[in-house]
């Protein structure tokens, strides 16, 4: 499989904090990779790095072949991400906010584009409804259709069930998992939910101040650490020293 | 009671911006009105030939105002609205965001000034259109230097993120002494006027009075007023390329707006 993440020993200093220090992974194409860690343990500034939003101290990132220094626009083309602290214009209809996106993104069909993901994500209904007034399952929804507006090679994921009922959380998941399948797309995940992430993702990246302190699949890690599910394992992990593997 | 002036107080002391902006405004406004005063006080019969000439400022200056404050509005309604990410992460070049910007500034300012020119010929029986083929020229040197202070805003609240809002509003009334829009410069202390010779406001008003009172067009204070809109225009969109990339170092676009 072709790997279409590519992070080869990226490093990020905020002056003489040390946010980031040194880690490299990779991601298939087809596959989800968890990253988790405490709060504080740099999986943000990670995905700013992936997004182009930070500039690394040093190292560097590949996404589908091409280095991220240089070819910013031609990547931004490529991937996209969803977060529960950004969103998009309240003041604006579910539609437009996607128009305005698909414009920017510069898809060619946009309307279809719609219309296929309104279609997937459950939004049929709500295209002319006022972002700002739709439901907390309802935004997410939408920040999902605006995801993948571009066809995404690359998806990046920050807590994207998080605030969301079970019931929704369950659909989001599930489209997630058949999205990926449909498409081979490969997606970051970082989550502090560990049963989405043990339902997801083949493989977990565990990390703290900085650095990867263990990697594997859900399975491995929870046979390895002697625990009964992933939680068990991240709560080792977070409360333990650093152990590099 | 205590515990709400404590809140305050804490906000207050923890942003430089904010305690600039309490001392800011006074200052600001006693200055332009001080020099506004001064000015009539001494030339009472400068403008008796010419009484749209204040109108007519005031509609110029308030195009600059709306010019600059709707490039910053559209700029700070992005991070309001929490949508500063997903902007900075869609395939945009820089340029192509200033570019979209500077046009619905123009829009945004345009929508507001066309009513206030058709209002001043019934209301007050002026007409700026007075001014002749070179409105044209003023206006446009105006739009350039509304973009410019909102690019170097803009600039401002990337490098430094949405504390630096408060300096977004001022801007426009820190210039205004200087503009000298209400009165010539000549009002102006001797220090002030070099500082205000440096900006291309100066040009742009004394131009306006000039054609509306002495019914000549001197062309140097046009050239000179898109000499220093064009080095002011240059100059933010360096700070702004500049602004960026410490933003990128710094992390300030990925948590704007949180």
């Amino acid at each position: 499989m072709k790997n279409l993440v590519e992070v080869k020993n990226i490093k990020k200093n905020y002056g003489k904090n040390e946010a980031v220090k040194g880690i490299s992974f990779s991601i298939e194409e087809n596959e989800i990779l968890g990253l988790l860690g405490p709060n504080g343990s740099g999986k943000t500034t990670t995905i700013g790095m992936l997004l182009g939003l930070l500039k690394p101290t040093s190292g560097e990132i590949f996404i589908n072949g091409q280095k991220l220094e240089g070819n910013r626009i031609e990547i931004l083309e490529q991937i996209n991400f969803i977060s529960p602290y950004i969103e998009l214009p309240k003041k604006l209809t579910v539609k437009q906010n996607l128009t305005v996106y698909g414009k920017l993104y510069k898809i060619n069909n946009i309307n279809e584009r719609i219309e296929f993901l309104s279609e997937k994500l459950r939004l049929e209904g709500l295209l002319n409804n006022i972002t700002g007034e739709l439901s907390s399952g309802q935004k997410n929804r939408v920040s999902l259709a605006k995801a993948l507006i571009n066809e995404p090679k690359v998806l990046l994921l920050d807590e994207p069930t998080a605030s969301l009922d079970p019931e929704v959380g369950d659909f989001v998941r599930s489209f997630l998992e058949d999205y990926k399948k449909e498409k081979k797309i490969s997606i970051l995940l970082a989550s502090h939910n560990m049963n989405e992430v043990t339902r997801l993702c083949k493989s977990i990246l565990m990390m703290k101040e900085g650095i990867i302190i263990d990697k594997g699949n859900p399975e491995e890690l929870i046979n390895k650490h002697g625990r009964k599910n992933l939680e068990e394992v991240f709560l080792k992990l977070s409360r333990s020293k650093n152990e590099l593997n | 009671m205590y515990g709400l002036f404590l809140r305050h107080f804490y906000l207050i002391t923890r942003s430089f911006p904010r305690v600039l902006d309490l001392v800011y405004w006074p200052t600001i406004q006693i200055t332009l009105w001080g020099f506004i005063s001064n000015f009539f006080a001494t030339h009472t019969t400068y403008y008796n030939n010419a009484v749209g000439v204040i109108l007519t400022c005031a509609i110029l200056y308030d195009f600059l105002f709306r010019t600059s404050i709707g490039f910053n509005m559209l700029f700070l309604e992005e991070i309001w609205s929490r949508n500063f990410t997903n902007l900075f992460i869609a395939p945009m070049k820089i340029g192509e965001i200033l570019t979209s910007l500077v046009a619905t500034a123009l829009i945004r300012a345009l929508i507001g000034l066309i009513p206030a020119v058709l209002l001043t010929s019934p209301l007050f029986g002026i007409s700026i259109l007075d001014l002749g083929i070179f409105l044209f020229f003023l206006f446009l040197s105006l739009y350039l230097f509304g973009i410019t202070l909102g690019i170097l805003v803009s600039a401002g609240l990337l490098r430094y993120g949405p504390s630096f809002e408060n300096i977004a509003w001022s801007t426009m009334f820190l210039l205004a002494p200087f503009g000298c829009i209400y009165y010539p410069i000549e009002i102006l202390p001797e220090v002030f006027q070099k500082i205000a010779y440096l900006l291309p406001l100066v040009y742009i008003f004394e131009e306006a009075r000039n054609i509306l009172i002495n019914q000549t067009v001197d062309i140097q204070n046009i050239y000179y007023a898109f000499l220093w809109n064009g080095v002011y225009f240059v100059l933010s969109i360096v700070l702004f390329y500049y602004s960026f990339n410490v933003a990128k170092n710094k992390g300030t676009l990925i948590n704007m707006g949180e």
